[in-house]
């Protein structure tokens, strides 16, 4: 429902410009030119994502993601205390992080799932403990060490050095995620249930 | 620095692999084959929104909220062209992608705009979504402050897109 609203959202205000401003005529044109522009996009970066696809999927089978895991259980032991107690927790919650360090969407989600579930407070199913609250932020901050579909768009649109991005990226990511969970600190100590 | 980072990655893989004895070819071809599943699946979605997108720049929309929001990107020391990407990038992944390649395709994919929109889509997330998927999996409804420290972290993340672009690539 929510991209019903920003798909009629931007046609709305597109249109509403373009009377505005008279540039009405152009407006045909860019909607046929647009749609063609996401086929050709999709179809330009498909090399790649199945190239990183297939190299994510031996990655995990040659355990990486395990190899990963011991060497992050240090850190993640500090922001998750829980996962100390619980070998379980701490296995999904590691595998959930290491596999979206590896572009691995598809396998961070489940993992990331399950260990939201066991980090439930059994008193309160439905609330979301602090914990949770800093998983979520992980998540979203995206470490990510190879953001292979942006170096495709980047490749398809003719760039020579489409991963030359990369140390900006890891300082971007390194700084949202640190920042981002000192900030779920701080609100855990201050915010009411 | 990273000229070999993309084949030394597959030969170490392939390698690491053949010592394992894993059919590392066929590993590779079922996650390829997938890869391709995920294009397939997003290709509709990007038609419609690069549509939309294209749509929103042709009538100058684009370029007026660039504008309006110039004072405080240029404060923060963002570009004002990302400001569509900004805004759309923590509530859905393929328009943020699709407003992004259209930056970078408009400004050139190495320019001050084109770089900042590919960090700024590579060190970010859908934070909505991911949310919604996970709480919403788990059962989760009181929230707490999970939406505002997420989204501090996409803040934090485009600031530092647009200053380590700048530091990174000097004019």
């Amino acid at each position: 429902m929510v991209m019903s609203w920003i798909f009629t959202g931007m046609l709305f205000f597109s249109v509403l410009f373009a009377a505005l401003s008279g540039h009405g005529g152009a407006l045909s044109a860019a909607a046929v030119e647009g749609a063609q522009a996401g086929v050709t996009l999709a179809l330009s970066i498909t090399g790649a994502v199945c190239l990183w696809s297939g190299v994510g999927k031996l990655m995990e089978k040659i355990g990486v993601t395990a190899f990963l895991s011991r060497l992050l259980s240090p850190v993640l032991g500090r922001i998750f205390p829980s996962t100390k107690k619980d070998a379980r927790l701490a296995g999904s919650l590691s595998a959930n992080v290491c596999a979206n360090f590896l572009g691995l969407g598809n396998a961070a989600t489940p993992m990331g799932i399950a260990a939201v579930r066991r980090l439930k407070d059994p008193k309160e199913p439905a609330l979301a403990t602090d914990e949770m609250c800093r998983l979520i932020v992980l998540n979203t901050a995206s470490i990510q060490f190879l953001p292979t579909n942006v170096a495709a768009v980047r490749s398809a649109l003719g760039c020579a050095s489409p991963f030359d991005i990369l140390p900006a990226v890891w300082v971007s990511s390194l700084l949202s995620a640190s920042l981002g969970v000192l900030a779920a600190w701080c609100l855990g100590k201050v915010w009411t249930r | 620095m990273t000229d070999y980072l993309v084949p030394g990655i597959l030969l170490l893989t392939s390698v690491l692999a053949l010592g394992k004895r894993e059919n590392g070819y066929s590993v590779m071809l079922e996650g390829a084959g997938e890869g391709l599943k995920l294009i397939v699946s997003i290709l509709p979605s990007l038609v419609l929104l690069l549509t939309a997108v294209h749509m929103l720049r042709a009538s100058g929309a684009a370029e007026y909220l660039g504008k309006v929001l110039e004072p405080v990107f240029s404060f923060l020391g963002i570009p004002p062209e990302c400001a569509l990407l900004v805004l759309i990038r923590p509530i859905s992944g393929s328009a943020a992608l699709a407003v992004g390649t259209d930056l970078m395709a408009a400004h050139g994919v190495d320019s001050l705009v084109g770089r900042t929109a590919a960090v700024m889509l590579g060190s970010t997330e859908t934070t909505f979504y991911t949310i919604s998927v996970y709480f919403g999996a788990a059962g989760i409804r009181k929230t707490r402050y999970t939406l505002p420290a997420a989204l501090f972290a996409d803040f934090v993340g485009f600031l530092a897109a647009s200053w380590t672009v700048r530091m990174f690539f000097p004019a």
